[in-house]
């Protein structure tokens, strides 16, 4: 059934998609520069309104929101499924926390080696997972996610076992006069910017043309002379990276990495933010990541178990309601704005 | 020797508690072309609701028919209010609707009973059975028993009942099916029944060994799908047999691989699917989709 529904349906939503995007993309260019100058202009800013355990949460944001990009890349861009991102989260977090810990490796090193080694383990991952298909691949990588926290107790000698490492928070370098708190926020929204930056390079053009095309019909976009099978396991590779990087960051920020947090309920946090956020947009790794960093602790003061029984609702009634997310939403709600006689179907 | 026949049998009694699930992801995927990935944590909520009414004074077995009951209920449900809105929406939407079920209902039982691990009581006798060297739990041969049960009934239903047949072709070939008469969208309802109460079983059978606690699934499923990629998605005969073979493979490799032991269990049903999913996606006892472009 699926299947014969399936390639009509994408193809419309291609269709539609494109043109709403090329006349949104003519009205929205001013007003959209405003307002990314108004988001940079206010993240920029957050240290000196506030400070200590709320700071700390918007770098938390941060890196969830670099993590959701990564994902979104592989999952909503290129119609890889991955319920298994929280390995590349935790094996992202225990690169930089075994090097810092272990070998005394400057923390900044130590990011850029958490990429490298998760886009290496993804690119490899990537490889077979070529040869699955759709429930298939979210199977191996749900199994990935459920695995990981075990096999990080096991090679205990590296990871420590189930007690973690426990590091130390960086001061600020340069004599800069700030708390370490604002000193990795700012570290976070440096390279959140730039991982923010290179993905929409990397998404507008023919490369994201391409990722896109495999998606919506790998058949056609291979006949079209678009290596699939590299091209897949290189989204793969650096939606790992992405996700490896956050993990990196967040270990630095928390200061402490255990197997447990990294478990199967991590990926599913991820793969619930695209889904609020929006698939296939950029912006809805920051709608998706404030909601899976505040909704979680407003609900924890209902009851320890009342974060999960709401995301398991939001996931389901955004299907129902908003499958692109809120990204998406946004995006329907200004083209109603700015465009009144669109014809109904197109506005969808 | 004695120890490896009991390492085989104990893997058996294992592999049929792994076999019931993955019997009941089938049973959905042959349906419905969806893997239900809530299973595992239906069937955890079904074995906290038999827990409450043994807490309640009923007898076993009144409280596992009643169990089995309101699972299949529960199932029916919860295709016809969650999963047919996105019926013939595409895959991933389904996938996210069973995730989102599934932290539903491991929440849900956290928040009703806690995170406290409980003792589930089993219905077989505590004294282990001896055969020569060899000593068998009663727990384990019972739970064997129960699921073979099980599937006989299962297979005798499927087999030759006019119900059993209705559901067959539904999921074979719907259109058709409908043109027959048959109520299609109804049979899909029902198989998600039979697949909760599947579930319930082997919830209550894993239990007692492993104790009751809202993640108690977790690792369970994880085998459940080894099962079924190993035996084929597409087959129940496949996942019984796959099953069996994953609990004998596990016990086995815990026991003779001396690096693995116990701490890697749950890494080896991810090497099997993995290794499966490369060598043969289809698994032992399915059968390749052949699709038009």
């Amino acid at each position: 059934m699926a299947t014969k529904t399936g390639p009509v349906e994408k193809m419309e939503r291609v269709e539609t998609g494109t043109a709403v995007a090329a006349r949104a993309a003519l009205t929205a260019r001013p007003i959209g520069l405003i307002v990314l100058a108004v988001v940079l202009a206010v993240s920029v800013s957050l240290p000196f309104f506030m400070s200590g355990f709320r700071l700390f949460q918007f770098t938390q944001v941060l890196i969830y929101a670099i993590a959701l990009l990564g994902l979104n890349m592989l999952t909503g861009y290129n119609g890889q499924f991955s319920l298994g991102h929280g390995a590349f989260y935790g094996i992202g977090a225990y690169t930089t926390a075994i090097m810092i810990d272990r070998w005394d490796i400057g923390y900044g090193w130590t990011i850029i080696a958490a990429g490298i080694l998760c886009l290496i383990v993804g690119f490899l991952f990537g490889r077979p997972a070529l040869r699955l298909e759709g429930l298939y691949l979210a199977l191996a990588t749900f199994s990935l996610a459920l695995a990981v926290p075990q096999i990080l107790k096991y090679f205990e000698h590296w990871t420590g076992g189930s007690q973690g490492i426990v590091l130390s928070k960086p001061k600020a370098p340069f004599g800069l006069h700030l708390t370490e708190d604002q000193w990795l926020y700012y570290l976070t929204l440096g390279v959140a910017i730039l991982l923010f930056g290179l993905a929409w390079n990397l998404l507008r053009g023919r490369v994201g043309r391409a990722i896109v095309a495999i998606r919506d019909n790998h058949i056609a976009a291979e006949a079209m002379g678009i290596d699939n099978s590299l091209y897949k396991s290189v989204v793969f590779g650096v939606s790992a990276a992405y996700t490896g990087i956050a993990g990196a960051l967040s270990a630095i920020a928390i200061a402490f990495v255990a197997p447990d947090s990294f478990n199967v309920f991590l990926s599913i946090t991820l793969l619930t933010g695209i889904v609020i956020g929006g698939f296939a947009t950029i912006s809805g790794a920051i709608y998706g990541a404030l909601f899976i960093q505040f909704v979680p602790n407003w609900a924890q003061d209902i009851s320890k178990a009342a974060p999960w029984a709401i995301f398991g609702i939001f996931l389901i009634v955004f299907m129902y309601v908003m499958p692109r997310g809120i990204a998406g939403f946004l995006h329907l709600l200004w083209i109603r704005l700015t465009t009144p006689a669109v014809p109904r179907e197109q506005g969808r | 020797m004695d120890i490896f026949i009991q390492q085989v049998v104990s893997g058996l009694a294992t592999g049929g508690i792994y076999a019931s699930l993955a019997l009941a992801l089938v049973m959905i995927y042959q349906a419905t072309d969806v893997v239900n990935f809530a299973q595992g944590e239906m069937a955890m909520f079904s074995t906290y609701l038999a827990w409450s009414m043994l807490q309640a004074g009923l007898p076993y077995w009144v409280t596992f028919l009643a169990t089995v009951a309101i699972a299949f209920v529960g199932g029916l449900m919860i295709e016809r209010i969650v999963i047919r809105p996105v019926e013939n929406a595409p895959i991933l939407t389904i996938v996210i609707v069973t995730l989102g079920l599934l932290v539903i209902f491991n929440s849900v039982a956290g928040w009703i009973y806690s995170y406290i691990q409980k003792p589930f009581p089993s219905p077989f006798p505590a004294k282990p059975i001896r055969i020569g060297n060899i000593v068998f739990g009663a727990h384990d041969l019972g739970a064997i028993g129960i699921t073979l049960l099980v599937l006989m009934l299962l297979f005798a239903f499927f087999r030759f009942t006019t119900l059993g047949l209705a559901m067959r072709a539904a999921a074979q070939n719907p259109v058709s099916s409908r043109l027959c008469g048959i109520r299609v969208s109804w049979m899909l309802a029902l198989g998600w029944g039979l697949a909760a109460a599947f579930g319930a079983i082997a919830g209550m059978m894993v239990a007692p060994v492993v104790f009751l606690d809202p993640n108690m699934m977790g690792g369970i499923q994880l085998y459940a799908f080894a099962a079924a990629t190993v035996g084929g998605f597409s087959s129940p005969q496949g996942a019984v047999i796959g099953g069996l073979l994953v609990g004998v493979t596990e016990n086995l490799v815990g026991t003779y691989v001396s690096f693995i032991g116990t701490e890697l269990k749950l890494t080896v049903a991810l090497a099997m699917i993995i290794i499966v999913l490369l060598v043969k996606p289809t698994g032992l006892f399915g059968r390749t989709v052949v699709r038009r472009v």
